[in-house]
């Protein structure tokens, strides 16, 4: 793929905590309507690098482009605007504010504001999307685990991303919630929304997404589809250790 | 829809009996209703202003009498060469600058680093303004001559927390109020929301603080006699806090709630305990942290959620929970 083409364009984006390059020169494209997975094992700055997408952290070095327009170091609120939404590794719901409120959170602020009843009817209509719909008067401290997801989903989608970032989107759920949310993704991904998503589930990697960029220790080692990029002797390396031939 | 003009009727009918009830008690009483009536209004309008910042942001801070001082010093150089009028706007002004100036450098600190933060700016100020009478303007002290009386300044206190009402009532239905409520809850989600957070929080927070100043600078002439203890003196901080909590801080009208006891009960302390008056003020504080954590409004707000829980034909299902949500 062209740079041109790509939606999201990462180049050479280094980030340093003290001595560590949590991200080290790493590039990657992403094309519009794409899913891609960013795997690798812990610690080698996949959140790192979502954060730097967001703008939660800022690069010391690299560009970002988001649809040509270089967004690197950017505050979040300003990125948010442009088109980009996340989800938290660590779900984050607004605890006080009820589910309908927690998505017009999503819908007040992007690059088009809604606001009012029309806020209130969006809201509902994507509360339904994710499952949602009879729960739109409790608070987002009341919700199951399972819950506050679709919720944080919800919020997210809410500010029309043209590219969704999703932190471990589907940990910590069961078999059932699980097939329940990778259908859940796959129908939002039918509606043309670009997302990469950071994943450890692997048969959720397999079954949504298009491509891989595995990462280690700040770096990427591999790249193209799942079954390609997963099978890359780095890769095995990567996980599971260097005496794993020995 | 139909129950928020409803409620939003309620509360116009309330302010406006408020405002003539107000307009007409110096007709019905003496001087001490009188001034019972300005401390009244005082605390109210310094309590609602506080909570307007502090109740959904979650920013608790020390530095009202900050900006009710600067109201009253603005008053003490300006008052007797400055119309009346523009004296009010400057003294509005000025807070509302200091508060700008403050608040982009210190609204990133968070929880107990700004309540001590804005503690100690209220306590720099008075260091600052004390320092400059003595070295430079030559006496601590300053006398306020203003031909004004306690009518007048019960008039303008009523105004005033009427203004502050409606001001508070229109942030609260706005996108800033939400904005300010989702800050409270998580910043970090209100901001990859596209929430600009510093710009939310600098704003209301300034604006709180024009009102504080508005209050200081109406109930200067008062004194007669002002020093920068008795305009900074950090008890009136903690009063209004212990107030706002006690009323209950995420409703508009809770500040008041907590307001109308605690003047009372002030009041009594202050006459009949002069000496002991902090540490009550501060067994009073413990007290409400511990009883009423959520504030009266809180509470009511609690048995009217049981009371419609258990009879949910009263209402439509869907104002239940969305009423606690607030």
């Amino acid at each position: 793929m062209t740079a041109s083409a790509a939606l999201l364009s990462v180049r050479d984006v280094t980030r340093r905590f003290g001595n560590l390059r949590a991200v080290d020169s790493l590039s990657f494209d992403i094309g519009e309507g794409e899913i891609v997975g960013l795997l690798g094992p812990n610690g080698s700055g996949k959140t790192t690098m979502m954060n730097l997408v967001s703008g939660a952290l800022k690069p010391n070095a690299g560009t970002i482009r988001l649809a040509g327009a270089d967004i690197a170091g950017l505050p979040p609120n300003r990125i948010a605007r442009q088109g980009i939404a996340r989800t938290f590794q660590l779900v984050r719901v607004l605890p006080s504010m009820n589910c309908l409120d927690n998505v017009k959170a999503g819908l007040g602020f992007g690059a088009e504001p809604v606001w009012g009843s029309a806020a209130d009817s969006r809201a509902e209509a994507l509360l339904q999307r994710v499952g949602m719909a009879h729960r739109c008067w409790t608070l987002g401290k009341d919700l199951t685990y399972m819950d506050q997801k679709r919720l944080e989903l919800a919020r997210a989608l809410a500010l029309q991303p043209r590219l969704l970032l999703l932190d471990e989107w589907l940990a910590g759920l069961n078999p059932s919630e699980l097939v329940e949310a990778i259908e859940l993704l796959r129908k939002v991904r039918g509606e043309g929304v670009t997302m990469v998503m950071v994943e450890h589930v692997m048969d959720a990697i397999r079954s949504l997404c298009d491509r891989c960029v595995i990462m280690n220790a700040g770096a990427k080692i591999a790249e193209g589809t799942p079954a390609e990029a997963l099978a890359e002797p780095e890769v095995v390396r990567a996980y599971l250790g260097d005496d794993v031939h020995a | 829809m139909m129950a928020l003009s409803r409620t939003t009727l309620f509360g116009g009918v309330l302010l406006l009996a408020g405002v003539i009830g107000f307009a007409l008690l110096p007709g019905f009483v003496g001087g001490y209703g009188l001034s019972m009536a300005i401390n009244f209004l005082m605390f109210a309008i310094l309590a609602t202003a506080w909570a307007m910042f502090s109740g959904p942001s979650g920013y608790v801070s020390l530095a009202t009498v900050a900006f009710f001082g600067i109201g009253a010093y603005t008053v003490a150089v300006l008052g007797e060469r400055l119309p009346w009028g523009a004296v009010l706007l400057l003294a509005a002004a000025i807070a509302f600058l200091v508060a700008l100036l403050v608040g982009l450098s210190t609204l990133r600190l968070r929880g107990v680093y700004f309540v001590i933060f804005s503690f100690g700016l209220a306590e720099l100020i008075r260091q600052v303004v004390n320092w400059y009478e003595s070295t430079q303007a030559g006496s601590v002290g300053r006398y306020v001559f203003l031909d004004i009386t306690q009518e007048q300044i019960v008039w303008q206190l009523t105004a005033v927390l009427a203004l502050l009402f409606i001001v508070g009532w229109l942030i609260e239905r706005s996108r800033v109020g939400f904005a300010l409520r989702m800050i409270g809850d998580d910043e970090t989600v209100a901001l990859h929301c596209g929430v600009n957070i510093t710009l939310i929080k600098v704003l209301v927070f300034s604006l709180s603080a024009a009102f504080m100043a508005l209050v200081g600078a109406i109930v200067a002439p008062r004194w007669t006699y002002l020093d920068p203890s008795i305009a900074f003196n950090p008890n009136i901080s903690f009063q209004v806090l212990i107030m706002a909590l006690l009323g209950g801080a995420r409703r508009l009208y809770g500040p008041l709630l907590g307001v109308i006891p605690m003047v009372l009960l002030f009041e009594y302390l202050s006459t009949h305990f002069p000496h002991l008056f902090s540490v009550l003020l501060g067994v009073t504080f413990l007290a409400i942290v511990y009883l009423v954590p959520h504030g009266v409004a809180g509470l009511i707000e609690g048995y009217v959620q049981r009371y419609r829980k258990r009879f949910p034909g009263k209402r439509a299902e869907s104002d239940i929970p969305k009423e606690g949500a607030l």
